[in-house]
């Protein structure tokens, strides 16, 4: 409270907070470590006097006061410090003496994280674990009339395919003249989206590739991962695991140069190339890499100075009209790898999607659609964006299956779907619930992230500090005191963990399915949800 | 799971052999409907080899509608057999007025079409009047096409057969499919009544199609107007072999690569590898996921007989020089041809196809692992 009784429109107590940290004096041996690990400083030490009052038994002496001091934590409560709730804090402290604990109310904070005019950014995901996906489940199961089969001893085929596939006509007419035949990658269903390296830290993305590498070379899965918009560090351009990576190109091209030089040392044709167009978690914004984390080396992979913003343009600039957009941009990728390297565009789920469905159809250039849903993650954007902006998955991706089943090309487009599948933990059945729905691959990065790197973002807008740098686990900071923490090995080890466990339970829901020689895309006769609007909707059974 | 059985004969045989082999195969069919396609036909329609045959069930009303629909596009019936059954129906068969098999004249002004444009018109007229029949119940259309008869009804086969009289001798083909049918998910619609025709290309499965949604939606979305039905999940692997044969223009050898093409590794040790993986690519909604075992009939009337790739349903294959068979069953053989060097039956599994032509000669065996001889 200010002098005079006045008190300031933004001035807080820990109540107004979204966490509250529960500190024990009894339990709390003052270590320091909490203060320390903190990344936003929200608790300090605190000197405390405590006033007892003494009351002696005789009437010969008056009662009086006793002074002591003790130490023990603050919560500070302004908008700049205020807790997190990464619980972090709760990690280090070898007492169990501390933890922060979410408010029992809509906090007062979320009003007041404007300061001086500039609206809330963030990292993370939609703050909501409502999931239609969690919803939906598989209802056709086989029984006597056919018999289901065993995941764990028959053999699946479980890949999809990436690039443009030929209709069997086209096919046999091009084997025929000998012709251009579109390249096709047999991949992995599971892809790692796009998460950019400044985005993330040197050691996450050093880990995530051991593992893609481990993945496919030792495991014989063919799991493929996207850089994101902020190019790849040379070395990786010039191996031969370049051929598990897909190339993202944004609108601000970061990295590209680096890229394009490269291009007479590659020994392997990457994956893929990806032009992101949108991202689900934000879309019609472009991608925004904060000057925290903007240091030397990312400086130097994307061609920027170092310590500025780097915001990429919602568009890209240079083009002019879809047909632009689209067509020359995928055509020029092809050129650059002598149209053997399948080209993509990635959008943001939105009610237009089905408008650049259509062009892509009519392009024999485009070798896909990628579909990034409201619920996807970011590592920064304004809050708004996030919240509030953006198309659910599930129905802008079906619209699009029954767009090409309808004219004919479902096989020869295949629909990469992503945003928010896995986000309340079922990996595996949301996306084979995407898969029957129509997408021949599903994209993910916040499961990777938590899964993989033990990142402590979820729904309830918990830590989401991705933007600043201040990652306390090293996932998503390229200061090197806090990516150290992170074990690149250690991530390797953990993503193979998650894809070997999901291949599991991809087997498991589509071996009693009665299906292994091929990955059911669009067998939406196998889906049922208790929601009749839903099931209208996306035309699968409604059940109860 | 139904029973299936087919018999290919230089002599032509009455429907009632196909029939009396489903009867001993009773235990796998719950009588809940028999189909019967019959080609190359000999008895009185030995006569009328190159006009079309229209077989279907008929009201009174729909026989009118029927005679005023054809003599509009200027057909001109040549030939009529015609049930119609004074006895009481048996237990589940509904009641019917006709039981129609007629021979049609082609009308004067299609001397001058193509053989494409005249098989393409054929199935036109076909689906015009199985649309038609729809809307009143008053027509259910099997087949429109030379050389071939369909019979399609609910109920146990041999009941049916004695019902309609099957024995009679006017009815007699040297290449017969038969289903005895057991119902399984979908609701017993004589539509969903295995062979299923299409321009001269006829198959009947056993088991289910656990792919059928996929599938249906590819082959319905090929634009092509044959492409429609589906009241059964097995209705696909005819509309799958007639897209393989008349639309990519490849033999049956490759209907296998098509609906279980070899697995990724296994292409890449096959001779063709490269080439069946690009097709399998192309085709890869026509994949299916079986139990099913694939009995069908190509326009040159030689039989086949395939298998899925991992769960298979009965089907063997036996007999002599002149005559063969093709049976869900051992005992559906024995009963058609007891006389039969039993050690040369075979059974086809995963990869495999069999064949026999129109000589009835042999069993023709192609493997999926074979080198592809139109490549070669």
């Amino acid at each position: 409270m200010e002098p005079m009784g006045c008190l300031a429109p933004s001035e807080l107590s820990v109540k107004d907070l979204p966490w509250q940290i529960h500190w024990s004096k009894d339990k709390c041996t003052l270590c320091g470590h909490c203060t320390a690990v903190c990344p936003v400083r929200a608790i300090e030490l605190g000197v405390h006097r405590k006033r007892a009052l003494t009351v002696p038994l005789n009437l010969g002496e008056k009662p009086g006061n006793l002074f002591s001091v003790f130490h023990g934590i603050d919560q500070r409560t302004d908008p700049a410090h205020a807790c997190v709730g990464c619980g972090m804090c709760t990690l280090v402290c070898p007492n169990g003496a501390i933890i922060p604990v979410h408010t029992d109310e809509i906090d007062k904070l979320r009003f007041h994280v404007n300061v001086n005019g500039e609206a809330r950014r963030r990292g993370g995901r939609r703050n909501s674990s409502d999931s239609l996906l969690d919803k939906i489940k598989f209802v056709r199961i086989s029984m006597l009339t056919d018999p289901a089969l065993d995941a764990g001893r028959h053999e699946f085929e479980l890949r999809t395919l990436l690039g443009r596939v030929l209709p069997p006509e086209e096919m046999l007419r091009v084997s025929r003249e000998n012709g251009w035949m579109p390249p096709v990658r047999e991949i992995y269903p599971l892809i790692i989206g796009g998460m950019s390296f400044g985005a993330l830290s040197p050691s996450m993305w050093e880990g995530l590739q051991l593992g893609v590498s481990y993945l496919n070379e030792e495991m014989n899965m063919p799991v493929r991962i996207s850089t994101g918009e902020g190019g790849c560090p040379p070395r990786l351009l010039k191996s031969r695991f370049l051929q598990y990576v897909i190339l993202q190109i944004a609108s601000g091209y970061f990295g590209w140069d680096e890229i394009i030089h490269n291009l007479p040392l590659m020994k392997e044709d990457p994956c893929a190339i990806e032009i992101k167009y949108g991202q689900g978690a934000k879309p019609g914004d472009g991608g925004l890499l904060m000057w925290y984390k903007v240091n030397k080396l990312i400086a130097a992979i994307r061609g920027v100075p170092q310590g500025i913003n780097l915001p990429s343009p919602p568009t890209h600039q240079t083009k002019y009209s879809i047909e632009e957009a689209v067509a020359k941009m995928i055509q020029s990728m092809s050129m650059a790898w002598g149209f053997r390297v399948p080209v993509y565009p990635k959008i943001s789920a939105t009610s237009t999607a089905m408008a650049v469905l259509n062009n892509l159809t009519r392009n024999p250039y485009a070798a896909g659609l990628a579909i990034d849903g409201e619920d996807g993650g970011t590592g920064a954007a304004y809050h708004v964006s996030m919240n509030s902006m953006g198309h659910p998955i599930a129905s802008n991706l079906r619209d699009a299956y029954l767009t090409l089943v309808k004219i004919g090309k479902q096989n020869e487009l295949p629909l990469l779907a992503g945003g928010g599948f896995g986000k309340n933990g079922n990996l595996a059945a949301n996306a084979a619930a995407l898969i029957m729905l129509g997408a021949s691959g599903v994209q993910t990065g916040k499961y990777i992230m938590q899964a993989a790197a033990g990142c402590l973002g979820s729904e309830s807008d918990r830590c989401n500090i991705c933007n600043i740098g201040l990652c306390p686990k090293g996932i998503t900071s390229q200061d090197p005191r806090l990516d150290r923490r992170l074990d690149p090995e250690k991530v390797a080890q953990r993503l193979v963990d998650v894809f070997l466990s999901f291949d599991t339970e991809l087997k498991k829901i589509v071996a009693p399915l009665g299906r292994s020689t091929s990955l059911p895309i669009g067998m939406s006769d196998a889906l049922g949800i208790a929601d009749a609007d839903a099931a209208k909707r996306l035309n699968i059974n409604y059940v109860l | 799971m139904c029973r299936l059985f087919a018999v290919t004969s230089n002599e032509p045989l009455s429907p009632m052999v196909a029939i009396r082999a489903l009867d001993v195969m009773k235990e796998g069919h719950d009588g809940s409907g028999v189909g019967l396609f019959l080609t190359d036909l000999g008895g009185e329609f030995e006569n009328f080899k190159q006009q079309p045959i229209l077989s279907g069930i008929f009201s009174s009303e729909g026989i009118k509608a029927l005679d005023r629909f054809m003599m509009d596009l200027d057909f001109m019936v040549k030939y009529k057999l015609s049930f119609r059954p004074t006895r009481p129906t048996p237990v589940g068969t509904p009641k019917r007025d006709n039981y129609v098999i007629r021979v049609y004249e082609y009308p004067a002004d299609w001397e001058e079409l193509s053989p494409a444009e005249i098989q393409f018109r054929l199935m036109m007229v076909q689906l015009q009047l199985r649309q038609i029949g729809e809307k009143d119940k008053s027509m259910l259309i099997f087949s429109f096409w030379p050389d071939c008869i369909m019979i399609k009804e609910v109920g146990d086969p041999l009941t049916v057969a004695g019902y309609l009289g099957l024995d009679r001798k006017e009815l007699a083909a040297r290449t017969i499919l038969s289903q005895g049918r057991q119902n399984t998910n979908y609701a017993i619609d004589i539509y969903a009544c295995h062979p299923f025709f299409l321009q001269g290309i006829a198959t009947m499965t056993n088991g289910e199609n656990t792919a059928f949604v996929p599938i249906r939606q590819f082959l319905m979305s090929r634009n092509f107007p044959g492409y429609i039905g589906y009241q059964s999940d097995s209705e696909v692997f005819t509309h799958i072999l007639h897209y393989m044969h008349s639309k990519l223009g490849l033999g049956v050898e490759m209907y296998k690569h098509i609906i279980t093409p070899l697995k990724d590794a296994e292409l890449l040790r096959h001779p063709d590898g490269a080439w069946l993986k690009q097709l399998k690519q192309s085709c890869r909604p026509l994949i299916i996921d079986g139990p099913n075992c694939v009995i069908g009939c190509l326009p040159d009337k030689s039989l086949f007989m395939v298998q899925d790739s991992k769960k298979l349903r009965p089907g063997v294959v036996g007999g002599k020089p002149g005559v063969f068979a093709f049976s869900s069953e051992m005992c559906g053989l024995d009963a058609a041809i007891p006389e039969r060097y039993i050690n040369l039956d075979y059974q086809p599994m995963k990869y495999e196809t069999v064949l026999i032509r129109k000589e009835r000669q042999e069993i023709e065996k192609w493997n999926q692992w074979d080198a592809l001889r139109h490549l070669n």
